[in-house]
């Protein structure tokens, strides 16, 4: 193990829109190979933790390490480059190019071609291009869509589409992904497919930050769990001191209990 | 297997086609010479505003970048190349000089356009684009003081037609019998640039760069969140689509041995994204298709109102300009009614419109 324990440090991470404290000096620690969960009642600033992180949105104050590096978040595609990779609460496909073709964007990152390699087709073009190719279909396999590899984005069914947007994601080698809210909107049956997917992406050595409003996919998957209400974050601890914390049931709940 | 065949030589199984359109382009110069000279330049001109509509189609088609303003790149091109070749400043640079460096510095343009209109998209990127057209036009109008350098609204005359050699392409030569005017070379001069530019659009829409764009104009939040640096790929279609811009220019500096302000209006702008949209969108054979009868279908009116009014009343009922330009418009807007991805749309594209309108 010569690789530090900590994969992501979020330090006093503070976001405001106008007066409202979205997030309010919010520290987190994500350790490598772990699957992290965040949780919270709606508009709690879950999602923008997430956009702060990977640089869709800049954090009035406050800072992100991420594999011992400090975070320049000024655009998100260089959050991608360093090892973050996402999927969106809204699904965001690229939804009239196929299956593929959406992962293969993702391929985009780690590849090299330009305008001339184009044109020429040139030998080191056409491997790289099958090298994306093939890669895409890898992944396409990996999450269990490879049959639909050449139908529209669109079209796909919705479990699918978080599927194909998960394989995106893993088409740019990320150290970290982070799925917002990948089970919502799905059946009993299409959230345990999920789990083993999700389950299986950390066996395969890429750390998981997950949110999710589907406690019981959280308890069962997570390795820690972090809460957020009101932009701050109220507890931080394995699932099964979490789910008895009175300030986290305060906060879901609306009331003291006690 | 079969899938692979398909893929990897179209041209293969469609040699017939191959061949037929082949005879065909080699047919046309000499079948529109029967009618004149002119008709071989309307030939010329549709294929040149091909040239420029599949130009476009990088920035407007693939990117998804609304650009108002490409006749911009085009003047550029077209006044780089009367500059350098022509008595205004006594300079008579070789075209192979002055093409690429005509491309290189609408490239430059293209960038300069593209840089402050990265973070706009739709409407405000079309005005932006539009009034970025209108200054270089007015630039080249007024650029006669303090120091003449563009002649001002008098245009730049006697411009050098491209030469090799001996071999020009302005005056009639003879190869085996056959006469071979200076518009039919130019002719086929055109046809070359053209099968470039669709081999180059062709090739860059299954690359990496072209799916980079589609991601773009897909969803720009999604396609940053991959990774891909949306601010150098969208700079690099305009400068693409720019650097076509700037070699039809001087093309056409040099076919028609004159150029001034007046050519590169608002309305060439129009016409030319007309002809991309018109055709289909993203879509080649539909651009193409788009620009030939966006060139033709003015001319053949031209010369068809007169003779038809004359048969049909025995005299002149409505001017003939002004009714050309209306059986244009009112066939844009029918066009456009019935047809809304264009006239032969790409099946992506006519499938997205038709599930959009339910």
């Amino acid at each position: 193990m010569s690789e530090p324990q900590i994969l992501l440090q979020a330090h006093d991470v503070a976001k405001h829109f106008g007066g409202v404290k979205a997030l309010h000096d919010v520290s987190l620690t994500i350790r490598r190979g772990e699957i992290y969960g965040l949780i919270g009642p709606n508009g709690a600033g879950k999602t923008t933790f997430f956009n702060c992180l990977t640089g869709l949105y800049k954090n009035e104050s406050g800072h992100f390490v991420f594999d011992g590096v400090k975070l320049t978040a000024d655009a998100p595609h260089k959050a991608a480059e360093v090892g973050i990779a996402r999927t969106f609460q809204n699904i965001r496909l690229f939804g009239n190019m196929t299956a593929i073709e959406n992962v293969m964007v993702g391929r985009h990152l780690r590849t090299h071609a330009g305008v001339l390699g184009a044109i020429t087709r040139n030998r080191a073009t056409m491997a790289e291009e099958a090298a994306i190719t093939r890669r895409a279909e890898e992944l396409l396999h990996y999450v269990g869509i490879h049959e639909r590899a050449h139908d529209h984005a669109k079209n796909l069914s919705y479990g699918d589409q978080r599927r194909l947007e998960i394989a995106r994601a893993l088409a740019t080698e990320p150290k970290l992904l982070a799925l917002d809210e990948p089970a919502a909107g799905m059946n009993g049956t299409e959230t345990e497919a999920l789990r083993v997917l999700v389950e299986g992406i950390c066996k395969d050595g890429v750390t998981v930050l997950l949110i999710e409003h589907d406690v019981k996919l959280v308890m069962g998957l997570c390795g820690r769990v972090a809460v957020l209400d009101y932009g701050e974050k109220i507890c931080e601890d394995v699932p099964a001191v979490v789910q008895k914390d009175p300030r986290v049931i305060e906060a879901y709940l609306g009331g003291s209990v006690a | 297997m079969n899938e692979q065949l398909k893929k990897a030589a179209p041209w293969q199984r469609h040699w017939l086609a191959v061949v037929l359109i082949g005879v065909v382009l080699l047919a046309v110069p000499f079948v529109a010479a029967l009618g004149g000279q002119a008709w071989v330049r309307i030939a010329n001109f549709a294929i040149l505003y091909i040239f420029l509509a599949l130009g476009l189609n990088i920035v407007v088609g693939y990117a998804g970048l609304l650009d108002l303003g490409y006749v911009a790149f085009y003047a550029v091109g077209a006044y780089v190349y009367a500059l350098l070749a022509s008595p205004h400043f006594g300079l008579h640079l070789p075209f192979w000089v002055i093409l690429p460096l005509g491309a290189a510095i609408a490239c430059l343009f293209g960038m300069l356009l593209g840089a402050p209109t990265l973070k706009l998209r739709g409407d405000y990127l079309a005005i932006v684009t539009l009034g970025f057209g209108e200054i270089i036009r007015i630039f080249l109008n007024n650029l006669n003081a303090p120091i003449n350098v563009t002649n001002g609204a008098q245009g730049i005359t006697l411009i050098d037609p491209i030469r090799i050699g001996d071999f020009s392409f302005a005056d009639t030569t003879t190869i085996f019998g056959l006469d071979i005017s200076g518009p039919q070379k130019y002719y086929f001069l055109l046809v070359a640039l053209a099968i470039m530019v669709i081999i180059v659009n062709i090739r860059l829409q299954n690359s990496r760069v072209g799916r980079a764009w589609q991601a773009i104009r897909e969803d720009e939040v999604a396609a940053k969140a991959c990774g891909i640096n949306t601010r150098n790929i969208k700079l690099l279609a305009f400068a693409m689509g720019a650097s076509f811009g700037g070699v039809a220019g001087g093309v056409f500096s040099a076919m028609q041995g004159f150029v001034s302000p007046e050519s590169f209006s608002l309305m060439e702008s129009i016409t030319i994204l007309a002809m991309v949209v018109l055709g289909g969108m993203g879509h080649i054979p539909g651009v193409i298709l788009g620009a030939i009868l966006l060139t033709a279908l003015p001319e053949v009116l031209r010369y068809g109102i007169e003779p038809l009014q004359d048969a049909l009343f025995g005299r002149m009922i409505i001017d003939p300009e002004s009714l050309r330009m209306l059986i244009f418009g009112l066939s844009m807007v029918l066009v456009m009614r019935f047809r809304p991805a264009g006239l032969w749309p790409s099946p992506q594209r006519r499938r997205e419109l038709a599930e959009s309108a339910n």
